[in-house]
């Protein structure tokens, strides 16, 4: 935890999540107070990605409480909107806007919430753009950049909403191996600003740098919620361990 | 202007061409309201299928099942001569003709454009739902532009068929090229033989459906151009 911090960002309590059949999320549990860098892995399939989809209401759970900086999501309309007013989503897909250009993209959802004029809006976005450093392709469309530009791009456009927490979708793992650094680089410097953040990801060394807290998921639980440093060297479950042991070997 | 036909291609073949050509007014008449009536339905039968709403959305895939099952035919017989026949009033072949084609459209039409808005990849609605993009201004600014360069080509492509389809109402009496073309056909006057009026009504319609044909199909060429 970070020094000092002592206001709650996000609460989970006894969270479950179905798809049909399929448990995704079962009796999930965390807090994450504000400032905190917390690192999500696990196998695939073992909810990592529900869990921070749930966090922004892009999926809906089905039982328990989430809390977002105050705001609890009831599945209405309302608190919805007012979570995602604080919380940036940045995707493995990107999915930047391929009509609209760099700063376009970073424009439109400043704009449209109302939350700034135009004026406002373009230097706000070329301030962000410059902090990925890429303000120089503002008026390029997605489709002319390169993977890890494009992924830079889509970081700026979650910053321009000023979030609170930033919430990491394996941001790296659409990316060629030779554009992951850019990107990690990117939400290193981010992590040194102090804000929030989730990330789901399998850079290990990456969350060895930056991350307060590592959690590790397997079939819809958080089984270890520890410091790297403890995390790395004496995961508790056997099945981190193994997961561990084959994400490290090769 | 009948003179003038008359003149180049003499009697009867002038009057015939003159008639011919004169009642592909009504056909294209028909198929642009057809086409502009059927789009405002389908714009708004498009958008409560897409909507959030399951009810909205049952409406309107009722709907869409609803016209698309039915034949056009069918659906001419229906408005220009079951309902009349049954309420007894009369209806007008146009106002049967324009209400008959414009469901058939408005359906057609939905069913194409929820699939191009389908086509738009799942992540451009869940970036702009994490970035609190307004419902509406998520269907303009983000969807729409998108989905256009799917829907475009199969939509020319059905006018394609609107076209076609107007022939079909000269079963209740509307008077496009196919009545005037037939009532020619079955005249007992020399040089009007089905096999003389027939091939040049096809020649007609082709006159007026290629050109749509080859603009959908440069459509559709650049848009898989762009998205390569």
């Amino acid at each position: 935890m970070p020094k000092g911090a002592k206001n709650i960002i996000v609460k989970m309590e006894k969270v479950n999540k179905w798809f049909d059949d399929f448990q995704a999320l079962c009796d999930v549990d965390l807090t994450i107070f504000e400032g905190e860098r917390i690192v999500v892995c696990g196998p695939s399939g073992s909810g990592k990605s529900t869990l921070i989809r749930c966090l922004n209401g892009l999926e809906a759970h089905q039982s328990g409480d989430i809390s977002v900086h105050g705001t609890e999501l009831r599945g209405d309309a309302q608190s919805v909107r007012q979570v995602r007013d604080n919380v940036g989503m940045v995707f493995q897909q990107f999915n930047l806007f391929p009509h609209l250009t760099v700063l376009e993209n970073c424009t439109l959802a400043p704009i449209n919430n109302g939350k700034m004029d135009a004026q406002a809006a373009y230097d706000k976005a070329m301030t962000y753009l410059k902090r990925v450093q890429i303000p120089e392709q503002a008026d390029k469309l997605p489709g002319q950049l390169s993977g890890g530009q494009q992924q830079r791009v889509a970081i700026a456009r979650a910053l321009c909403m000023e979030p609170k927490l930033m919430l990491f979708d394996e941001p790296t793992s659409a990316l060629d191996p030779e554009m992951i650094k850019e990107v990690l680089d990117t939400m290193v410097s981010l992590a040194e600003d102090g804000m929030s953040m989730i990330c789901v990801t399998h850079e290990l060394n990456f969350a060895k740098r930056v991350a307060h807290r590592i959690i590790f998921m397997d079939k819809g639980r958080i089984v270890e919620d520890q410091p790297p440093a403890d995390f790395f060297k004496k995961p508790k479950s056997p099945r981190a361990k193994l997961f561990l042991e084959q994400i490290l070997s090769h | 202007m009948g003179e003038f036909f008359i003149e180049i291609f003499g009697k009867p073949h002038g009057i015939i061409l003159f008639q011919l050509v004169a009642a592909c007014r009504f056909t294209i008449y028909l198929s642009l309201i057809a086409f502009l009536g059927g789009g405002a339905i389908a714009s708004l039968i498009t958008l409560m299928r897409i909507a959030p709403s399951r009810h909205l959305q049952r409406i309107a895939t009722a709907y869409i099942w609803i016209f698309q099952s039915i034949p056009l035919l069918m659906l001419l017989f229906l408005i220009g001569l079951g309902v009349p026949g049954l309420l007894d009033i009369n209806v007008n072949p146009w106002t049967a003709a324009t209400i008959a084609l414009v469901l058939f459209t408005s359906a057609y039409l939905a069913e194409v454009w929820r699939g191009a808005i389908e086509s738009v990849a799942r992540g451009q609605w869940e970036a702009s739902f994490a970035l609190n993009i307004r419902y509406s201004s998520l269907l303009r600014k983000v969807i729409l532009p998108q989905a256009i360069k799917f829907g475009i080509a199969p939509t020319i492509g059905f006018m394609v068929q609107i076209i076609k389809g107007t022939s079909l109402a000269y079963i209740i009496g509307f008077s496009d090229l196919m009545l005037v073309g037939k009532r020619w056909a079955n005249a007992p006057v020399l040089g009007s033989e089905p096999f003389v009026i027939f091939p040049l009504m096809a020649v007609m319609y082709f006159c007026i459906c290629y050109p749509l044909a080859i603009f959908a199909r440069k459509l559709e060429a650049r848009s898989i151009a762009k998205n390569a």
